[in-house]
């Protein structure tokens, strides 16, 4: 990157939110994609709308693509730079603008880490309910950038549940404002919900205007084994045609239940195919009711155990071994690759077989955890990146695997999005005319490709 | 080093929002995710021993909060530690480093003899004289930071006056050895006078060992292995010769490294005996909570706690010291939000990263602000040094006080 480009740059942002030197530059060439690494030319921190403008309309008249990254949690390659150009990080900007409890909304700017959200509006008593694993780093930008979900998206949805407005700066400079605090809106196309899940393509978010919903005032958690991977899956299915919505229905397969009871000694018998972690919540007759009609589908599916917990500190006893399941198989080898297909919650039970059947056609180590009432599952490699022969088959496998989840009426992604690393599958998932409405926007929003090029198609 | 534990880190940046040197800056470069990245990068050769390089690495506090949250078991903080040692090994000590690692620490004789000057310094009254002319601000500024740091120091080392053997009060339940640590013996001997009456109150006698060496720690914050190693042996040798239940120490600091002995002398048999036998204060507290509860009398404070690094990251202690707390009746406890984050403390990474370490520091200070508590408890003699100076300017009417001294309150209240 040439030297009178970076001070132009440093003279929108400041010489310190400058960064060029080689060790900033190998800092900023990695996200959480495993495998994925390249060097941008410089890394830019603005502080405001205004600098984001000044920054972007620089670089598209002077074709630098720049590729906007929140706190590099991405698990897509999105946020990486293939072409050395700018990384735009958006974490300086943090302040929560307004919290509206007369419209149930809250205003962010554009850095504001999740958490810190659910923190400041449930102290209102009022939810946000995504919750991405990552949520205490993630950033709000990223979330609606990639729409992020989490365990509670089978009942509160996911992220584009909730954007009610946009402000997003284009790549020209100019800024768009989407939407507002209004619930119906129906004047043109609705751009708010093109812009959630654009993955950094169209435009950057400056702020973000979301929907709050009140805090669900009682909780129940529950934690059952099933010694066989079908009954689980049918219990899945049986409850949601209960007209029982959980908000959490969570899943570990028996491969992950090993890893989990070698880490954390949590009690998990290894004779068993799943364990889910169910929690209900709302009003608490309602809860009480729900937890019961549970139970009900539990034991007709010949669970080998149930446990509610009967207080919050044994609520999080229960969810332990959920909340461990990516740390226990993350220590088994140096390497893990997190993948998040997703299929129709019927499918749950062939789909988790079928990851098990080629995890061991490939002579690899798969575990799979993940959301069961929404059909989002985690499979995850555990492997070891030194050894070319084991990551070639890795990748011959998860290609096999998203194959047949195409097959299923799922998707290849869930909630990672596609980046770089889902590229090749999008085709075959979406078929020329998606791909060509899609190439359409972009030329729309962006028509010099200054923004995060090489993404998603 | 072993480049297994570097590409372990699978970048999920769970780390970032417990590293207080991220918090600060929002850098990449100043987070554990980023400095693994960097001695990786060195590793591979792709990045060279630069003086920017320097400066991100040595920017790390060394808290391992990082290590807390790493969900692969990934310590960022020791591997730049590590990484430290390591190049220090090639390039040598510093004749300097080697005066203070090798020559005046390791000696406790030495060590006091050159704190004396301080204290007469103190109560001569010469150090009001030079406060009140502002003198220090002709010396250079991290000796200025040195001298504002410096609570009254008592009269003698701990060392030089506690008795070697105190017997147990009743019927003796055990014996436990008391590593003293060089900063309690020679700043807080109150709050170890503390430590020492709670154990033998509890029954157990205390044999503490005149001739003990400070610990090692900074050595390893000196990056001086070959130091530590030295100070690893001895003191394994010289508790191993008293028949003991427990080695038991006051200081945070101290503790971390003590259990860590027999990391440090690679598994040798007789230091990681050493290593198990090691315990917090609080630990051996806690364990005895039911006797202690008894003999406690109300104290009407309201009292919050922070955790220093050594204890809850590098010790994983977090509910024993709140439990010991919440023993005393008539307490109103009330958790200090963010209570793991660093003080900005670190070792002397207060006088050599003053700007980073005042950051980190002022956030402390408003949290314990956001409390309401009239007593800020900690056990760890690096964060009382710092705390207390913080609050003294910042919040006069909070005191900061070890956790063995809150005890004693209400033991003799």
């Amino acid at each position: 990157m040439e030297t009178s480009f970076i001070k132009s740059l440093s003279e929108i942002v400041g010489a310190q939110y400058t960064l060029s030197d080689p060790e900033s530059l190998a800092c900023y060439g990695y996200d959480s994609t495993p495998e994925l690494q390249s060097r941008p030319g410089v890394v830019v921190l603005p502080g405001s709308s205004e600098e984001i403008a000044k920054v972007l309309a620089l670089c598209n008249g002077a074709g630098v693509r720049v590729t906007p990254r929140g706190s590099g949690t991405n698990l897509s390659g999105g946020s990486i730079s293939f072409d050395a150009g700018v990384v735009l990080q958006t974490s300086r900007m943090n302040r929560i603008i307004e919290i509206d409890e007369e419209n149930l909304t809250a205003t962010v700017e554009t850095g504001v880490i999740t958490s810190t959200l659910h923190r400041e509006v449930e102290a209102k008593g009022l939810f946000y309910p995504p919750d991405p694993g990552s949520m205490n780093i993630s950033t709000m930008g990223g979330n609606v950038a990639e729409n992020s979900g989490g365990l509670r998206g089978l009942k509160y949805g996911v992220t584009d549940d909730y954007v009610m407005g946009l402000k997003t700066i284009l790549a020209d400079g100019e800024v768009l404002k989407t939407g507002g605090k209004v619930v119906k809106d129906v004047a043109g196309y609705n751009l708010n919900q093109l812009l959630v899940s654009s993955e950094g393509t169209l435009g950057v978010f400056s702020e973000v205007i979301v929907k709050l919903i009140p805090k669900p005032q009682a909780k129940k958690t529950m934690l059952v084994h099933f010694p066989q991977l079908e009954q689980a899956a049918l219990t899945v299915s049986h409850i949601i045609a209960a007209r029982i919505i959980p908000a959490t229905l969570e899943f570990l397969d028996r491969t992950t239940i090993k890893c989990v009871e070698d880490y954390a000694h949590v009690g998990l018998p290894l004779d068993v195919d799943a364990v889910l972690l169910i929690e209900v919540d709302g009003h608490p007759a309602q809860v009480e009711e729900d937890a019961a009609g549970i139970r009900e589908i539990c034991e007709r599916h010949h669970c080998s155990f149930f446990q509610t917990a009967a207080s919050p500190e044994e609520a999080l006893k229960l969810a332990t071994a959920r909340r461990v399941a990516l740390s226990a198989l993350a220590r088994v080898r140096p390497t893990t690759i997190l993948e998040d297909a997703t299929v129709p919650r019927s499918c749950i039970a062939p789909m988790v077989k079928l990851i098990q059947d080629t995890a061991k056609k490939y002579d690899l180590l798969i575990g799979t955890f993940g959301h069961a009432g929404d059909g989002n599952l985690h499979p995850t490699c555990l492997t070891d990146e030194r050894n070319p022969d084991e990551i070639r088959r890795a990748h011959q496998a998860f290609g096999e695997i998203f194959e047949a989840t195409i097959a299923m009426g799922g998707t290849i992604t869930g909630e990672h999005g596609v980046g770089v690393a889902k590229k090749k599958y999008l085709p075959k998932l979406v078929g020329e005319s998606g791909l060509r409405v899609m190439r359409g926007i972009k030329g729309a929003f962006d028509p010099r490709g200054t923004l995060n090029p090489g993404k998603i198609f | 080093m072993d480049y297994v534990k570097l590409i372990n880190c699978m970048r999920c940046g769970m780390c970032l929002p417990h590293c207080p040197t991220y918090k600060e800056s929002f850098l990449e470069t100043a987070s554990p995710r980023g400095r693994v990245a960097l001695v990786r990068k060195f590793q591979e050769g792709e990045l060279v021993e630069s003086e920017k390089f320097l400066e991100y690495v040595s920017l790390c506090l060394d808290c391992q909060a990082c290590a807390s949250a790493c969900p692969c078991g990934v310590n960022a903080g020791e591997l730049v530690a590590e990484f430290r040692c390591e190049r220090k090994q090639e390039q040598g000590l510093s004749t300097m480093e080697d005066l203070i690692l090798r020559k005046l620490v390791p000696h406790p004789d030495r060590l006091e003899a050159a704190t004396a000057p301080l204290r007469l310094y103190q109560r001569t009254g010469l150090q009001k004289v030079v406060r009140s002319l502002g003198l220090l601000k002709v010396f250079p500024s991290a000796l200025g930071r040195m001298e504002g740091l410096l609570p009254k120091l008592p009269a003698a080392p701990l060392r030089q006056t506690i008795s070697e053997v105190t017997p147990a009060v009743g019927e003796q339940k055990g014996t436990v050895g008391f590593f003293l640590g060089c900063v309690m013996s020679l700043i807080f001997s109150e709050a170890s006078l503390a430590t020492v009456e709670l154990l033998s109150t509890l029954g157990y006698k205390v044999v503490t060992p005149k001739d003990q060496k400070c610990c090692g720690a900074p050595n390893m914050l000196g990056h001086d292995i070959d130091g530590l190693k030295d100070a690893a042996r001895f003191n394994t040798d010289l508790f191993q010769s008293q028949e003991l239940d427990f080695v038991v120490t006051d200081c945070g600091g101290c503790g971390a490294e003590l259990k860590k002995y027999g990391h440090h002398l690679d598994g040798e048999v007789a230091a990681t005996a050493f290593s198990t036998k090691v315990r917090d204060i609080s630990e051996i507290l806690a364990a005895e909570a039911g006797t202690l509860k008894d003999k406690l009398k109300p104290l009407p404070l309201k009292v919050t706690y922070h955790d220093p690094c050594h204890i809850a990251h590098c010790q994983g202690i977090r509910s024993q010291p709140r439990a010991l707390i919440n023993l005393i009746p008539g307490i109103d406890f009330r958790e200090l939000p963010e209570a793991d984050a660093c003080c900005g403390s670190a070792g002397t990474y207060n006088i050599e990263k003053p700007e980073m370490s005042d950051r980190v520091l002022s956030r402390k200070v408003q949290n314990v602000q956001k409390t309401g508590a009239d007593y800020l408890v900690t056990s760890n003699p690096g964060c009382l040094l710092q705390l207390k100076k913080a609050l003294a300017e910042a919040t006069p009417a909070v005191k900061v006080i070890h956790l063995t001294e809150l005890l004693q309150m209400s033991l003799n209240a």
